[in-house]
């Protein structure tokens, strides 16, 4: 099962991003190999529908649930339409590490 | 006897505001018992009066009988009728009612994630694996929160798929993009 998390950075001690259509890297993380991928993000400096178009580029690598800080409200519907299940976790400054040590209990 | 349990009624969204005030002699307005309408009598005057949707499709959408929804419909208008001519408050509050997606709040980790698979029951938190969590209450919702629940769409009455409302287009000239039938 893969699950994607916006990052503030491409390293392990990156932090959440705030937003996850606009942040700067995507972490890709397969819970059944323990393969971990950064993806930067193209719409960072996006004007508009920012939210959608990482929305597409979540959905093409096949991932069944996403971590962000926020979702916004273009987003929240595309998602439920997809079955991704959004996790909103409120904790500014938790480290992708340990999310990801969070997500292998 | 007990009278009989009401089933659930489903909002798509909360009302943007808490109510109504009226305005004009201060006195007439004060220590007057608000008059209390309920989210599921917002939401049929919405879909009813503002969607402009007939009581079958608005039934549907809110996942009651249409004899039902028309009982809460006149109940609505009955509410903002007293509230018109005694000069009375109106609050938004309360109602037996569930906005959309399921959200739950976990104790270990303190995240909140929704449930997109509505058959399937959830057994534990997805982020943290704790068995601990409580579905989400949306009065206890902060500010930030509610931006969760602001968008707008369709529900199709044939298979339950979620369409986004795309303004300008009627919803009964749409065709459901999952079963391909005609959304009225």
């Amino acid at each position: 099962m893969k699950i994607a998390i916006a990052s503030s950075g491409n390293t392990l001690e990156a932090i959440l991003d705030k937003s996850f259509g606009r942040c700067a890297y995507f972490v890709i993380f397969d819970t059944e190999n323990q393969a971990i991928e950064f993806i930067p993000n193209p719409n960072k400096d996006v004007e508009e529908n920012a939210g959608p178009a990482s929305v597409q580029l979540i959905a093409s690598k096949s991932v069944s649930k996403i971590v962000s800080h926020e979702f916004g409200m273009k987003i929240k519907p595309l998602l439920d339409s997809m079955k991704i299940q959004m996790i909103v976790l409120k904790e500014p400054g938790k480290q992708i590490r340990e999310i990801i040590g969070m997500l292998n209990h | 006897m007990s009278p009989r349990i009401k089933t659930i009624r489903k909002v798509l969204n909360p009302p943007t505001i808490k109510g109504f005030k009226p305005y004009g002699p201060e006195s007439f307005a004060q220590d007057m018992e608000p008059v209390n309408l309920l989210f599921e009598e917002y939401e049929a005057l919405r879909l009813s009066d503002y969607d402009m949707l007939n009581h079958h499709q608005a039934s549907v959408m809110m996942q009651v009988s249409r004899p039902t929804f028309t009982r809460i419909y006149a109940s609505a208008l009955q509410k903002i009728a007293k509230a018109f001519v005694e000069g009375r408050q109106i609050s938004i509050s309360g109602g037996k009612v569930y906005f959309d997606s399921d959200w739950y709040r976990c104790h270990g980790c303190h995240c909140y994630f929704n449930n997109p698979h509505k058959n399937e029951a959830i057994v534990n938190c997805p982020l943290c694996g704790d068995r601990q969590f409580t579905s989400f209450d949306y009065d206890n919702m902060n500010l930030e929160d509610k931006t969760l629940y602001n968008d707008d769409f369709f529900v199709c009455p044939h298979c339950g798929f979620e369409v986004k409302n795309q303004a300008g287009i009627p919803l009964n000239q749409q065709t459901c993009p999952d079963c391909n039938s005609l959304m009225n």
